[in-house]
């Protein structure tokens, strides 16, 4: 896991005992997958709903919440299938078809059973589920989490983080385009190639959290 | 369309990363270098014309409602045979693709092929727009990868001319998005004219 390298309360706080090793672990899973080692800018996962829909800052706001809700439960989903299927029948060579399927499957059952529970947050996902299943992020994520071994609280932790950079990411990238409509963009570069070009920029902006924390 | 205009089409009039703009992740998260952007086009390429053969093969039988889940049970079973070839084989590119190769499963592209021609045509012609189509993405890769590198490390396909003077930023994270973003308009000025 590399060098621990946070701030002086929380080390103090883990000398005293009333900060686990678990917590600073934890705390660094965090940090690191929102700022430090963000799925967008830095990991190139999930490019196309970043460029696709990420024009109003309101549908990023949505589409984020999609993606962390649907990645949160498809790291259970992944994680219980690896530890309990794949592995113990020695089949772990299925892991890229049981996973894509499993997590096509569970967008469609998520979409029924909100539909059913809770019209309202329906109301405000519902456009955005069907996107997720082509979003390479939530793919990524679920065959990250169990690369790295992580047992299942973390790899929630993890894959919840790693949907609230790609969240952060989406509505700063969103707030930036806004204001790129009403400018004199050259003939050439309107569209993705601006789009591309700004976040590039961001993404400088965030190499800034680098050496922050270790990476998870 | 003739034979052979399957096949170019995907190298200028429909280049699935410049004017198609699909299959970002991997145009972007493998490109650090000229030989890791083309092993990935490679990859991809192979994938895409056996889906695409089985697909045209299969389109009769499969019914409508459940085609889209079993094109997508085609194309990962390739990209499970191609990921256990090149662990085999090329161990070192294996490592460096890493998590861009089980996701090839989700390249847009390659959906996007079965659905838009594979599912529509015989298979003679749809290999063969597999092959165009791969060869636009595996020549954009190597050019945004060649870039990179030259940028980045000062040399290109591992042979270095300019040692410890070129930003490293160029194959790092944002250089990525810079150098297809800039490919891009000038792509967009010379072979749109």
């Amino acid at each position: 896991m590399g060098e621990i390298n946070i701030s002086k309360e929380v080390i103090l706080g883990f000398v005293d005992g009333s900060v686990s090793v678990e917590a600073i672990t934890l705390f660094a899973i965090v940090i690191g997958a929102i700022f430090v080692n963000n799925v967008v800018l830095s990991q190139f996962l999930g490019i196309c709903p970043f460029l696709g829909v990420s024009s109003k800052v309101e549908t990023s706001a949505g589409m984020g919440m999609a993606v962390t809700f649907v990645m949160a439960l498809a790291s259970i989903v992944t994680w219980s299938l690896q530890r309990f299927i794949l592995v113990p029948f020695g089949i772990e060579y299925m892991q890229t078809i049981v996973f894509i399927l499993v997590i096509a499957a569970l967008v469609q059952m998520v979409e029924i059973v909100l539909k059913k529970v809770s019209p309202a947050l329906y109301q405000a996902l519902g456009i955005f589920l069907p996107l997720i299943t082509t979003n390479c992020a939530v793919l990524g994520v679920a065959i990250i989490a169990v690369q790295k071994n992580f047992d299942l609280l973390t790899s929630v932790v993890y894959s919840a983080s790693i949907a609230a950079g790609f969240a952060l990411a989406l509505i700063l990238f969103a707030g930036i385009r806004e204001r790129l409509e009403v400018e004199d963009v050259p003939q050439g570069m309107r569209g993705v190639p601006i789009a591309l070009i700004t976040a590039g920029l961001l993404a400088m902006a965030f190499m800034g959290f680098a050496n922050v924390v270790p990476l998870p | 369309m003739s034979k052979l205009q399957l096949i170019t089409k995907g190298i200028i009039k429909e280049n699935p990363t410049f004017v198609l703009i699909l299959g970002m992740c991997p145009t972007l998260g493998v490109t650090s270098s000229a030989i890791n952007g083309m092993g990935m086009g490679v990859a991809t390429m192979v994938v895409l014309i056996m889906s695409n053969m089985v697909i045209s093969l299969i389109k009769g039988i499969v019914p409508d409602k459940v085609r889209i889940p079993a094109f997508i049970v085609v194309i990962a079973s390739f990209v499970t045979i191609i990921e256990m070839l090149m662990k085999a084989y090329v161990p070192s590119l294996y490592a460096s693709l890493g998590v861009f190769i089980p996701l090839i499963v989700v390249n847009c592209i390659i959906l996007g092929r079965a659905e838009a021609f594979a599912s529509k045509n015989g298979i003679f012609d749809s290999a063969l727009d597999g092959i165009g189509i791969g060869l636009g993405f595996t020549l954009s890769l190597t050019a945004i990868g060649a870039v990179r590198e030259m940028l980045g490390a000062g040399s290109i396909f591992g042979y270095t001319f300019a040692p410890d003077v070129m930003p490293l930023l160029f194959i790092l994270a944002p250089g990525g998005f810079l150098v297809l973003g800039y490919l891009m308009v000038l792509f967009n000025k010379v072979a749109k004219r």
